[in-house]
């Protein structure tokens, strides 16, 4: 098996075979764990790189594709394949995991051997959604993610970690299950029309089913989805979650798993079931809850006292963006929602690091503790105000150009959807300068904040790659918005001719 | 005038050894002093029992397989041998030696190490196995009455324990009534056919007017009595006490082996004898359904004892169980036979791990009982980890493909209500089940005993715990042996 043969495969599990070099090593061996997981993750990062040294921007169709008969009697193949939608967001899965090792380096005593293996694990579950060509291999990696998460949480996380762990569990489950109906209706409605019945996403695509089954089985998915994104009102265990998990497993939620739900509509919703995408009514209800979705985690972030917390809320805002973007259903807003999922996973995991890194000096998230940071951290300061800036959309910055992309494309088609979206990014604005205001800025009020030390050097590593991107995409985003133009276009051409049948 | 030809030798004889040695085992337990010291041949005895009767099983599949598999009847057509009974057969002869293995120091722990629970476990075996292959509604019944009573001895097998005696009490009351309705059926069954064999039911129950009163009360007593063998709601009372107070190892034993042995019965019955009936049980089987899945899940999320709580899970099991069936099409029949032998695994793996914590004087019993077992035990804890995802249905383990099955088959029949509910049910189920993981992995505890295992426990486990995992990663053989049993 060469790697450039099997390229994905080599991406899927190198982070299991580092897992299973982690769990040989004796308990005991807490640096040498620590070691091991670290040259894992980042050896599984290297392995991804061979994706964007080869990755074609212009080839129609997956990249990379491998299949193999894996349960023939229930027409499930293990097929792996990438195309522009998916490719940032392996990169993002793997680069946010080597960084979230690096993070955990001094903050996790407790079990590490334990630790580092599920947060390789995890990295193989969410490389698995994102990779996964075949309905059914994709559901096995969607609810094995759940196992390693839980635990992350539930072992590693703050106070209330055991409650927030299940109810992260609960929720996911229950709209995971009723997305596995979905998926059911689905090969059961293709096989209908066409006699074949198999799970590949590639063949469902090229079936047109009847508006009324594409109808139900858009919704059986959409829960599945929407609990992930995650989208009012189904955003609940969202804070409860983010807030009680380790930094890392923050980081991951934040950075990677959430994804796992808008990737679910820009795959599977729009592509597969064009004529439900387009229907009126489906369209408004999913425009208006991403809409109070932006609006509602804004206000709430407004209001938080745990500076993680606010983090967290952040994130119901920010991801409403990218569903509003995909439900644009125009070339502006799918780009945009698409690169927007590549931003809030480096400006939010930014952030979550940067809390991670205060709270293991001070063992708090109370921002009324802090206070004058700045003074004892200047380039801590300087971090995380570009983090800030970035999360808040400033232009230069990454942020920007995805929130600036996907009201273009939301004014085209709605002017108020723009509209009321536009508010968002003013509260948005608004509740991370007061954040950085009253943590970082002015005197010292708290004694404890004196001896403060600035960033060391891991601390540093784990940050500036995020730095950089940030940047990067802010400053030239070209590249980016080139590698998924062309499944984008596919995609809008694929909603603009189900339209025009619809009208005739 | 009776005759006894080779065709009903070849069948029979998987029972006939099981039957042997378990006289065998208590014949030879004379010969020996009681005081001996350990007293393993009896294991290996039993053991090599049900070896040998599943190395008959074995030839009687290849014989089939070798004539295109036409089943073959026997005892004037009382028995069947088809691949549906050798696969509902060898499920219970596995758990049936699963629990073999396990029992040895289990036994010996509570001071209760005779011979006659081997021969016992033998029998009940030898009970199913008729149950299984049976046809004629006597011979049936011959079969679920060789086992039960097995059972009801089995279950109070703890003399000195109180709870033991009150399951057993319990177990026999309410079998016994369910065993009078069952037979109720039958004979009104007889009445409308004027003949004891499934076959002709099947034959006559088409032709009968469908609002025929007589018809219902058969369908609904013989339902009755085939619910409560399957620990469905509503005759599921005595599931719980019965699972509480059964010694470990019998529980484990009773949840697997009588459930398999009473769904294959169901299946016959229903499918085959009944099948023209659809429309009549069809809407009873349903309400039993999604009565088992309600009760079972929600009940057994306030239960603090995990043998009550897995009892609890067991009614949910067949509730799915019973919702393949209601689906009415071969995947929903593939699926109720795939779903049993993950469930065989799985639930003898859950209660394995009980059995294995078991100390002299320490029952381990209520989840407060698992506490930090991941610190004291990490590797039993990890086991128990599998085996519990796998009793709700999450991939990668066996528990997902019986339920993915379930929910194929409602989906394919466009009963999407039911595949729903069904799915949400997972959900309610990971609550409980998580309760338990909550109490292995995050709760602190001080005791620490020093654990060794015996050999019996450590190769059961292995083979239930690798068994959980292989049919959830590569299920394809598994659901090809499945579908083969029910001759697609």
């Amino acid at each position: 098996m060469s790697m450039s043969e099997h390229l994905l495969s080599w991406i899927l599990f190198t982070p299991l075979l580092a897992m299973a070099v982690v769990l040989v090593v004796p308990a005991g061996q807490k640096n040498l764990i620590r070691i091991v997981a670290n040259i894992g993750a980042l050896v599984s990062f290297l392995v991804s790189l061979g994706l964007v040294a080869r990755f074609d921007n212009h080839a129609p169709g997956f990249q990379f594709v491998e299949r193999a008969t894996w349960i023939p009697a229930l027409g499930a193949n293990y097929s792996l394949g990438v195309d522009g939608i998916s490719y940032l967001l392996v990169m993002l899965t793997t680069l946010l995991t080597l960084l979230s090792v690096l993070a955990s380096w001094s903050s996790i005593v407790d079990r590490p051997k334990a630790y580092y293996a599920m947060l390789l694990l995890l990295e193989t579950g969410i490389l698995g959604v994102f990779l996964s060509l075949d309905f059914f291999l994709l559901y096995v990696f969607w609810e094995a993610v759940l196992i390693p998460m839980y635990f992350l949480i539930a072992i590693w996380g703050g106070e209330r970690r055991l409650y927030a762990a299940m109810k992260f569990f609960l929720y996911t489950m229950a709209g995971s299950v009723v997305m596995l109906i979905g998926i059911l209706v689905l090969y059961f409605a293709h096989a209908s029309q066409t006699g074949v019945r198999t799970f590949d996403i590639v063949q469902l695509m090229q079936t047109h089913l009847t508006p009324a089954a594409e109808r139900t089985v858009f919704w059986l998915l959409f829960l599945g989805f929407a609990v992930k994104v995650p989208m009012f009102p189904f955003h609940t265990w969202l804070p409860d979650a983010h807030t009680e998990a380790p930094t890392a497993g923050s980081v991951m939620l934040a950075g990677a798993l959430l994804k796992m739900g808008s990737y679910g509509f820009l795959r599977f919703s729009l592509p597969l079931l064009p004529s439900a995408s387009i229907d009126a009514g489906i369209v408004q209800i999913l425009a208006h809850l991403s809409i109070i979705g932006i609006l509602y985690g804004a206000l709430v972030s407004l209001m938080q006292k745990d500076w993680k917390k606010l983090v967290a809320y952040s994130s119901v805002s920010h991801m409403g963006f990218v569903t509003l973007g995909i439900f644009s259903l125009n070339t502006k807003g799918l780009g945009g929602a698409v690169l927007q999922q590549i931003n809030h996973g480096i400006s939010t995991g930014l952030l979550f690091l940067l809390v991670g890194i205060i709270y293991e000096r001070r063992h708090t998230r109370e921002i009324s503790q802090f206070g004058g940071v700045a003074n004892r951290m200047p380039n801590y300061a300087t971090v995380f105000a570009i983090a800030m800036l970035s999360s808040a959309g400033l232009p230069l910055l990454n942020g920007f150009v995805g929130e600036f992309t996907i009201l273009q494309g939301a004014f085209e088609a709605n002017p108020w959807w723009a509209a009321f979206a536009v508010p968002g990014i003013v509260l948005g604005a608004a509740y991370l300068l007061w954040l950085y205001q009253r943590t970082m800025l002015g005197e010292i009020t708290n004694s404890k904040n004196e001896q403060l030390t600035d960033l060391n050097l891991r601390e540093w590593a784990v940050v500036l790659p995020l730095v950089a991107a940030a940047f990067w995409i802010g400053l030239y985003p070209k590249p980016f918005f080139d590698t998924f133009e062309k499944p984008v276009a596919q995609i809008v051409e694929r909603l603009h001719s189900t339209h025009a049948e619809a009208r005739r | 005038m009776i005759t006894y030809s080779a065709t009903d030798h070849f069948i029979l004889l998987p029972a006939l050894l099981l039957g042997m040695f378990g006289i065998a085992v208590l014949l030879l337990d004379f010969l020996f002093p009681k005081d001996i010291k350990g007293r393993g041949w009896l294991v290996g005895i039993a053991i090599s029992g049900l070896v040998f009767a599943g190395w008959q099983l074995w030839e009687q599949h290849r014989y089939l397989a070798e004539h295109g598999m036409t089943p073959l009847t026997g005892f004037n057509g009382a028995l069947m041998l088809d691949n549906f009974a050798i696969f509902f057969n060898g499920i219970v002869l596995v758990s049936a030696a699963l629990v073999m293995l396990i029992s040895y120091r289990y036994l010996e722990n509570e001071h209760e190490h005779h011979a006659e629970y081997y021969a016992l476990v033998l029998f009940a075996t030898f009970g199913a196995f008729f149950i299984i292959t049976g046809v004629d509604m006597v011979t049936i019944f011959i079969g679920l009455e060789t086992m039960a009573v097995s059972f009801y001895v089995l279950v109070g097998f703890l003399r000195g324990d109180k709870r033991s005696n009150e399951a057993a009490m319990k177990y026999l009351l309410l079998g016994g009534f369910s065993t009078g309705l069952l037979i109720y059926g039958f004979s009104i069954f007889y009445g409308l056919t004027g003949s004891t064999t499934l076959i002709a039911l099947a034959s006559v129950v088409p032709a009968r007017d469908p609002h025929d009163p007589l018809l219902y009360l058969g369908i609904v007593t013989t339902l009755a009595g085939l619910l409560f063998k399957i620990g469905a709601a509503p005759f599921h009372m005595w599931a719980p006490d019965t699972y509480e107070g059964a010694p470990t190892t019998v529980t484990a034993f009773l949840a697997v082996a009588s459930k398999t042995a009473s769904f294959a019965l169901l299946l016959r019955v229903l499918a085959v004898g009944l099948s023209g009936a659809r429309p009549q049980w069809e809407p009873l089987l349903t309400g039993a359904a999604v009565l088992s899945l309600t009760i079972g899940n929600l009940a057994a999320i306030t239960q603090s004892n995990v043998k009550r709580m897995l009892a609890y899970s067991s009614i949910a099991h067949a509730g799915y169980l019973l919702l393949g069936v209601v689906a009415g099409n071969d995947t929903g029949l593939i699926g109720v036979a795939i779903y049993l032998l993950t469930y065989a695994f799985m639930t003898i793996g859950a209660f394995l791990v009980l059995v294995a914590l078991r100390r002299k004087g320490t029952a381990v019993e209520t989840i407060d009982d698992l506490a930090a077992l991941s610190r004291r035990y990490p590797s039993y804890a990890l086991l128990m980890l599998v085996f519990l995802l796998s009793l709700a249905g999450i991939p990668p383990t066996a528990g997902f493909i019986g339920k993915y099955y379930i929910f194929l088959a409602l989906v394919e029949s466009g009963k999407y209500g039911l595949a729903i509910l069904g799915a949400l049910y997972v959900a309610v189920s990971l609550y409980y089940y998580f309760r338990l993981v909550r109490s292995m992995f995050f709760v602190e505890s001080t005791e620490a005993q020093v654990l060794a295992p015996s050999n019996g426990v450590r190769l059961a486990l292995a083979i239930t715990g690798m068994a959980t995992v292989a049919m959830g990663v590569l299920p394809e053989p598994f659901i090809r042996m499945a579908a083969a049993s029910l001759g697609r």
